[in-house]
């Protein structure tokens, strides 16, 4: 193949993903690493490295349209990014120790993992919901935009969400994803935060725990031009199509979907990893 | 006090959307311009990336890449492109320490000053 027709390819790929990864808040990257090894038989280390910056462009071109709306909230961001960005540095120094095939297995377990959180149902918040005091604290309550004017809410579990957005760290700069899945399960799950803003906050600090890891990929060589510029320029068409959708869609059907893409690409993953294919 | 702290928020979330945006449009701008000169002169090479090598070293630290993208070679110039990328998320945190400050907020300056200096390691530091 050629390179034209290489990056023509990618370039398509990456707009798939791209544009599901932003409806369903789950991230481009989840699925571009095994697109990239499984399909067009990128060494797994390159595909990370592509993914990475990709996923700067997906979160900052989403995030720039959902700060305006109102949804995220930046301090509750900001305070989750000090565990995430700490998190990426460890899994990208990690990330040279391991070996890839370890790398496509773990890989594959995340992704099954995402897909399982995707198939569960939203929490409901309870009608008598009361401040938790280190939320309160840390002036992480805030209010988002509802069909009926302005909506209160609260924050809970802040210790417990501090701790999964660390490991959500580890894991973004050990596989070059965002690790969506992770951030929302501890913000919607542990602190229960309403949907949109546990979706939107995450897509908002993807950026930067992926900044943090991309420094670090870049300085080590694994970012190869070639390869990110048809990544991240497809991701990035994708992901601000997706979010053009976000806010009017039913999200739900459509993760249920998405989930299974992701259930094969991860078996694969792992199936690869184990007999030597990565 | 509630209502002028809630107009500041609003405004400091406008600029940073507005930054945010700026950032990735205009390191998309650089990649693709980086990305045809690639293509002109590439495009008919074989593209491999079963075989991990390693970039250049030309191609992995801030002052190697300027030299690159200012030869005007394409992969140089994408590789421009993408550390604006990655350089627009540290400039919204950057932004949020002066927006936090406006507002007072000492804890939320200290915490984002962390994260600053956490990504400032990681593309400076790190190699």
């Amino acid at each position: 193949m050629n390179v034209l027709v290489f990056t023509l390819l990618v370039w398509l790929g990456s707009f798939a993903a791209g544009f599901l990864g932003s409806l369903t808040g789950l991230g481009g990257g989840v699925v571009l690493v095994p697109l990239l090894t499984l399909v067009f038989k990128v060494d797994i280390r390159y595909a990370i490295g592509a993914s990475l910056v990709s996923v700067i462009a997906t979160s900052s071109g989403a995030a720039a349209a959902y700060v305006k709306e109102g949804f995220s909230n930046i301090r509750i961001g900001m305070f989750l990014e000090i565990a995430t960005t700490v998190g990426a540095l460890v899994g990208a120094f990690l990330a040279v120790k391991v070996p890839t095939a370890a790398i496509a297995i773990i890989f594959g377990l995340v992704l099954l993992y995402s897909a399982s959180l995707s198939a569960r149902t939203q929490p409901v918040i309870p009608e008598n919901d009361r401040p938790d005091p280190l939320a309160t604290r840390l002036r992480m309550n805030g209010t988002y935009p509802s069909a009926d004017g302005p909506k209160n809410y609260y924050v809970h579990n802040v210790p417990t969400g501090f701790s999964l957005m660390f490991g959500a760290g580890v894991l973004s700069g050990l596989l070059g994803i965002g690790s969506g899945a992770v951030k929302v399960l501890a913000m919607d799950q542990a602190m229960r935060i309403p949907f949109k803003v546990s979706t939107t906050t995450s897509n908002f600090m993807i950026g930067v725990t992926a900044a943090a890891s991309a420094g670090v990929y870049l300085n080590r060589g694994y970012i190869d031009p070639g390869l990110a510029m048809p990544v991240m320029l497809g991701v990035l068409a994708g992901s601000l199509l997706g979010t053009r959708v976000l806010v009017k869609a039913k999200t739900r059907s459509l993760r249920l979907v998405f989930s299974l893409v992701i259930v094969l690409l991860g078996l694969e993953m792992i199936y690869k990893g184990i007999v030597g294919g990565i | 006090m509630r209502a002028s702290l809630q107009w500041s928020d609003r405004r400091v979330e406008d600029v940073i959307g507005n930054l945010l945006r700026a950032g990735v449009l205009l390191s998309a701008v650089v990649v693709l311009s980086g990305g045809v000169i690639y293509l002109v002169r590439h495009g008919h090479d074989r593209a491999d990336y079963r075989v991990f090598r390693g970039e250049p070293t030309d191609l992995r630290d801030i002052r190697g890449i300027l030299h690159e993208a200012a030869s005007l070679h394409g992969r140089g110039i994408i590789q421009l492109g993408l550390l604006l990328l990655i350089a627009t998320p540290i400039a919204r945190v950057a932004f949020s320490v002066f927006g936090f400050a406006a507002e007072r907020d000492w804890l939320y300056v200290g915490f984002t000053l962390l994260v600053l200096m956490i990504l400032l390691y990681s593309l400076i530091g790190s190699s």
